[in-house]
């Protein structure tokens, strides 16, 4: 055998490294040459809803299949934490996926390097009509469309009440103030839904120990629910133009209902976090929440019996009018991505109402739509029981959909929501820790140190 | 054996990559994986963030110390800074204290019996902070908490853990407690181990009782380890992020964020990331002043 030197050894593991690298390269360039087949990136939401997620992954296969695109999906959360952190980690390094599924303002936080989707929203509006004004709100700055408003994910806060304990205890039938069928709502008794109704129902709810309660703590639950009942009296922290508004008659009118208000609630709600109130309706304990159908989906599982009595319906009216809080979902393309002209066809193909059908069909029924040719779709009427406890989840009267810190410029907006200041204003007056005023003083100091 | 004129002449200077194979600098190439992640994972971190707290919210323009400056000038932050003095002494405090006196139990125990007991004791220090963090929260649960239950069976009055201020500070303070008890007792353990059973031995002699034999041959033995455990468990405990994130996410009010959580919601959660590595930044002097005091501590007591 011959004597295998140093040199000789080095020599033949660098010749047989680079035969095996020629190997192993040899297919990729094989595979290139043939297919030409372009590839998409795509961070989609893990939906929480069992076999919602599958749905997606099938509808975008299928696209991939029948436009040859090599269509690469990644699904990231539930979490809205995680998604920010993943899509914040991908904004500073220029580089990730092409397309993304954003949370409520992130349109906002990264529009420097978010490809303009003008052409996709004309195309969209051409057909189903205008988003709604919380949609364009979120997505639409300066005329840019920075993201495209995706049903997949979006929710809303609607009340989600206790048919048989409201009618007991505080003698309020909400099945027949807001029926499953928009013709057969009689104008005056929804009129006269008001938050003062809805305080006297919650005095008697509370006598019959089974309290309204909603989160007045560090969460976005804890948002959804009170800073539109701030707008129903009027009062918006922040103006379009940036001036700071919080401080008026109209907040010290509402912290002062708020203080009444948190009498019929438990004191918990000050620690709660976003399922928290979700616990509270499914054990039975409390008569009425604000949530979007969640707690009705995990009750259904878990106290079919409670699933039942719960009905999602419109809130309650104040002086300054009807407002629910949203969160939308939003489709973002990133400018950095190489792959824009079939990521917008993506876009367009999942917008058209036959995918938008099969993706609300999905996650039956949580999901909302912000084009209203979308609502004609009946999982809202169908699902239950009770059958039609979720057809008012979908706007059906004058409510206004909302994100907390409108109409402040988004990225304003977006503080004024990430910080909790209106719950956590309102939990310094409710607590007692603060008058009225001083709150409004404490907050509009907040407010300056987040336009700054 | 003799060595040829010729060998000699044959042999060369060695060159500069003979030198580098060689065993003198093969510690240095096997340290060079961990030298490059320190620098790319710490170091490079530290700095770019220190730039980074100096621009603006855009990031497009510097603005010196501005962020600093409105931080010092901004209630919430001093809040911030409050609770995480607080959350650190009173942690550190107890763990410390609980620490050396299961260190003392575990040592008193039989050998056989103080391995078991020894084992059971460091679960909470092995086991993820975020799992555990989970567990506490559902004993602390605002609504239904397995505490208040079982305060209820006994007629006692629940508490609100998590929904009032104080004790909410309580609640991540215990949480923290749990976690870093084992820390200083494996620490406090191994340091006993260490003291010469003759040092004791002389002392009975001398007449002393238990508690002189604790004070002048044991905390005198255990000082130093004493000093560089708590200096350590500052650190780490200052820039705790996981109990408070799960248990409060910084509430009720803002009273139990800590500099990392608020740091990540100013940084991430509303997009000023150059305010919050300031606010990160800030635990660096802090943090620097205590090791710095601690050490030259330790150096004065070894002259």
């Amino acid at each position: 055998m011959a004597k295998i030197t140093r040199r000789k050894f080095i020599k033949d593991v660098a010749v047989g490294s680079a035969a095996v690298a020629g190997a192993m390269a040899a297919p990729g360039v094989v595979r290139k040459a043939y297919a030409q087949k372009p590839n998409l990136s795509v961070a989609m939401w893990n939906h929480w809803i069992p076999g919602a997620t599958d749905v997606q992954r099938a509808v975008m296969e299928e696209w991939g299949k029948k436009n040859k695109v090599d269509v690469r999906l990644d699904f990231i959360g539930p979490s809205a934490t995680e998604m920010l952190t993943v899509a914040s980690a991908e904004y500073r390094a220029g580089t990730g996926h092409d397309l993304m599924v954003l949370t409520t303002f992130d349109g906002a936080f990264f529009m420097d390097k978010l490809e303009p989707l003008n052409d996709v929203v004309d195309y969209v509006q051409g057909k189903y009509g205008k988003y709604d004004d919380n949609a364009t709100y979120l997505s639409c700055i300066d005329g840019k469309w920075n993201t495209l408003p995706a049903p997949t994910g979006s929710h809303s806060y609607p009340m989600v009440t206790r048919i048989d304990m409201w009618r007991e205890y505080a003698g309020i039938d909400v099945v027949d103030i807001f029926p499953p069928d928009v013709r057969k709502r009689d104008p005056k008794k929804v009129d006269a839904y008001t938050y003062d109704v809805f305080l006297e129902a919650c005095k008697k709810v509370k006598a019959a120990g089974h309290m309204f309660a909603g989160a007045i703590s560090e969460c976005s639950d804890a948002d959804d629910w009170v800073c539109p009942l701030f707008m129903s009296f009027g009062s918006f922290p922040v103006d379009k133009k940036g001036n700071i508004t919080i401080e008026s008659d109209a907040t010290l009118e509402a912290l002062e209902y708020m203080k009444e208000l948190t009498e019929y609630m438990p004191k918990e709600i000050y620690g709660w976090d976003d399922a928290s109130n979700n616990r509270w309706i499914i054990s039975g304990r409390g008569s009425a929440i604000q949530n979007p159908p969640s707690a009705w989906g995990v009750a259904a599982r878990t106290r079919p019996d409670v699933a039942a009595q719960l009905w999602h319906h419109d809130t309650p009216r104040g002086p300054k009018g009807r407002y629910r809080g949203c969160l939308w979902m939003n489709w973002g393309l990133w400018s950095f991505s190489k792959n824009k002209k079939v990521a917008k066809e993506l876009l367009m193909y999942l917008s058209e109402s036959a995918q938008q059908w099969k993706l609300i069909s999905a996650a039956k029924g949580y999901d909302m739509p912000q084009l209203k040719p979308m609502y004609a779709h009946p999982v809202w009427e169908e699902i239950g029981p009770p059958k039609g406890g979720q057809y008012n989840y979908m706007f059906r009267g004058d409510e206004v959909p909302v994100v907390g810190g409108y109409p402040a410029h988004p990225t304003i907006g977006a503080q004024i929501y990430r910080k909790f200041l209106i719950p956590v204003m309102a939990a310094k007056v409710t607590t007692g820790e603060m008058t009225p005023k001083e709150a409004m003083k404490w907050c509009a100091r907040e407010l300056k140190e987040v336009i700054e | 054996m003799a060595i040829s004129a010729s060998t000699v002449n044959r042999r060369r200077s060695p060159t500069l990559l003979s030198r580098l194979r060689s065993r003198r600098y093969a510690a240095y190439w096997m340290v060079l994986p961990l030298v490059l992640m320190v620098i790319g994972l710490v170091v490079y971190p530290f700095f770019y963030s220190i730039f980074l707290s100096f621009e603006n919210k855009k990031e497009t323009k510097f603005v010196g110390v501005r962020n600093y400056e409105r931080l010092i000038r901004y209630g919430t932050f001093w809040l911030v800074v409050g609770n995480s003095f607080r959350f650190t002494l009173t942690a550190v405090f107890f763990k410390a204290s609980l620490g050396l006196a299961l260190a003392l139990i575990l040592n008193n125990l039989p050998f056989r019996g103080q391995r078991v007991w020894r084992g059971v004791s460091l679960i909470p220090w092995v086991m993820p902070l975020a799992l555990s963090s989970l567990g506490w929260w559902w004993i602390f649960e605002p609504t239904h908490s397995a505490v208040n239950w079982i305060f209820v069976q006994f007629g006692i009055t629940p508490k609100p853990w998590l929904s009032d201020p104080n004790w909410a500070r309580v609640s991540t303070i215990v949480t923290n407690i749990w976690f870093g008890t084992p820390f200083f007792m494996i620490m406090y353990l191994a340091g006993l181990k260490s003291i010469p059973q003759s040092l004791y031995e002389a002392a009975e002699i001398d007449g002393a009782g238990a508690t002189q034999r604790f004070r002048y041959v044991t905390l005198p033995m255990l000082r130093k380890l004493i000093a560089i455990t708590m200096m350590f468990s500052t650190i780490v405990t200052f820039a705790n992020f996981d109990i408070v994130r799960i248990l409060t996410r910084g509430g009720p009010r803002y009273t139990t964020h800590l500099f990392g959580t608020y740091a990540f919601n100013i940084g991430i959660e509303t997009g000023h990331l150059p305010r919050g590595a300031a606010i990160a930044l800030f635990m660096f002097p802090v943090l620097g002043l205590a090791a710095f005091f601690i050490l030259r501590n330790i150096a004065r007591g070894e002259e």
